[in-house]
């Protein structure tokens, strides 16, 4: 009897842990899917009867919005494969030369505040006449997505044995051949993990383009907040953008749930 | 040649070897270094020679030395901000540290469905803040909203959320907790499943009950990892700009105007680029206080 009891309130926590996640996605979900009339109902309606797509029709349709998703996929894309590029080699020297002191400076990267980079970054774009474009955007995502890349790497290459890089070495391989045809073969896992992270958070990241996007070159975080600020608040459209919004990170989060918790507990840990 | 000096020749050459190969794995990180240099030592530089001058964005510049930095002591709008940053802060730290370490107990534990409950319960952790965020307005509506609905129908009088002054920091803390809990949790169990297995078999073979081995053998050995969620978890809420500008922008009033949020006003509504400078010179100095405090902590507790 106690055994029973003693799983039904293991059980029970179990649920409470997990349903403020559950209760906030489906009512972003119930919104989404209602009528004005039922969304601003009291007592609310829970379950659309009839459910409409009229609110998510109603996004494609107006707001550009088409043209900020296109926006937000060239920035996470390209800040975070600059970010690959530069930072998968650079985890792989820091790991080889040890050199904590190096790891330490990014270590930093990760605890400033992103508006502190945003004055100077935003005065010298200005003077380059870079304004209007997304080149502003991607080069401040860097800021997020290098530090993460470097960061998850440095802990995967260092867990690798360096036996068969010694090996190629010994066999004549160049270093840069043993990094690229020997470490980073082995390193694949944790450049998914890399990328997946610094995808997801450049994806989320709202600062940096909120102070420098122009209309043209707004991100979805930005032109999401902007609907809340300069239209008539309709709860519906709200909601069904904000679900398009974060939909697919959400969903990259469910189908690589494995290697994110990874990459954020070495990172995490390792990371302080 | 003896075979002494030719170890040693062989020695040497190793030696040269290796140096040689410190060198070319430096090119490596070059690279990285230069857009590192760029995009955070760059700006760092910059902001506090900036911080020097009186400028505001289409005007003159005009050199002032620390005259902004002494404006900021007077300044009862920034001391009420960074007020509102700590009490937010400490807030945004004890109850996701809290829910965290009881999740990580609950899924160090096995049970069914075990890897479906955590990819839920990390969920809120990678969803968009800005999205999310909007959500929770709707849901703070005081006449429209779910909540108060909610509240009513368990009980408790309706509350005002964020249209509130007394209200809206604790409202936006919970919406904190939900977004950062996970990662707690997630550092925790990484540091549960690092715990050795005998001192909770000799518990056992002791009689220790489970509340016992909790407080002398799990919570002193789990005590490192916790610092690290501290020091994370103290530099995050710090940082906190995404939920607060978009669900309150600072108000009602200036009631939730943290110092990020003050940052942002001086610098891109005001235009006030020079004190801007300055706050987040200030501002930095004070995180990177706490953050090295912490990790001082943070080796008196390693074991």
């Amino acid at each position: 009897m106690k055994r029973i009891l003693g799983k039904l309130g293991f059980a029970i926590s179990v649920l409470l842990l997990i349903s403020p996640a559950i209760m906030i996605f489906l009512w972003m979900l119930s919104l989404s899917l209602k009528n004005e009339l039922d969304n601003t109902a009291y007592p609310p309606v829970f379950i659309p009867s009839p459910p409409t797509l009229g609110n998510y029709a109603e996004v494609f349709a107006r707001n550009d919005f088409l043209l900020y998703a296109w926006n937000s996929v060239v920035v996470s894309f390209s800040a975070t494969g600059i970010a690959l590029l530069l930072g998968v080699p650079a985890g792989y020297g820091i790991a080889k030369m040890r050199a904590t002191r190096l790891a330490g400076l990014i270590l930093i990267a990760r605890i400033t505040p992103g508006l502190s980079y945003l004055i100077p970054l935003f005065l010298m774009f200005q003077w380059l006449g870079l304004t209007g474009t997304l080149v502003p955007i991607v080069i401040t995502h860097l800021v997020i997505t290098l530090p993460i890349v470097v960061w998850v790497m440095i802990s995967f290459f260092e867990g690798l044995p360096g036996e068969l890089e010694e090996a190629a070495l010994v066999d004549g391989a160049t270093i840069w051949q043993a990094f690229r045809h020997v470490a980073m073969p082995l390193a694949r896992p944790g450049i998914t993990v890399a990328c997946i992270l610094s995808f997801i958070f450049s994806w989320n990241n709202f600062i940096f383009a909120v102070v420098l996007a122009g209309r043209e070159t707004r991100t979805l975080p930005v032109a999401v907040n902007n609907m809340l600020t300069f239209e008539q608040i309709s709860w519906g459209p709200l909601s069904a953008a904000a679900l398009l919004v974060t939909a697919p990170v959400l969903i990259l989060t469910l189908l690589a749930q494995k290697q994110i918790v990874a990459g954020l507990t070495a990172g995490g840990v390792k990371g302080a | 040649m003896s075979s002494a000096s030719a170890i040693a020749a062989a020695a040497a050459t190793i030696e040269r070897r290796r140096r040689n190969y410190a060198r070319t794995y430096l090119w490596f990180v070059v690279p990285a270094a230069v857009a590192v240099l760029g995009t955070i030592l760059f700006p760092w530089a910059f902001t506090f020679f900036i911080s020097a001058f009186d400028w505001h964005l289409g005007s003159p510049r005009e050199f002032v030395g620390f005259a902004n930095y002494a404006k900021l002591f007077t300044d009862e709008r920034f001391g009420l901000a960074l007020l509102r940053t700590l009490y937010y802060t400490s807030l945004a730290v004890v109850f996701p540290l809290g829910l965290g370490l009881a999740a990580a107990l609950i899924f160090n534990q096995k049970f069914p469905l075990r890897g479906l409950a955590r990819t839920i319960f990390i969920l809120p952790m990678m969803a968009t803040p800005v999205a999310v965020a909007l959500v929770w307005t709707m849901m703070f509506h005081p006449q429209l909203g779910v909540l108060n609905w909610l509240l009513q129908e368990i009980g408790i009088p309706p509350s005002m959320w964020v249209y509130h002054a007394d209200s809206v920091i604790p409202t936006l803390v919970l919406v904190e907790v939900w977004h950062w809990t996970p990662l707690v949790m997630l550092l925790l169990l990484g540091g549960l499943a690092a715990l050795p297995i005998d001192p909770y078999e000799a518990a056992k073979i002791d009689g220790a009950t489970p509340f016992q081995t909790f407080r002398y053998i799990t919570l002193p050995l789990l005590a490192p990892y916790l610092v690290v969620a501290l020091i994370i978890r103290t530099i995050d809420a710090l940082k906190a700009f995404d939920t607060i500008y978009v669900i309150t922008g600072g108000g009602p009033g200036s009631a939730s105007e943290t110092i990020n949020i003050y940052l942002y006003l001086q610098a891109f509504a005001f235009y006030n680029m020079g004190y801007a400078s300055a706050v987040v010179v200030v501002f930095f100095a004070l995180i990177l206080t706490l953050a090295a405090l912490l990790m001082w902590t943070r080796e008196k507790v390693r074991p």
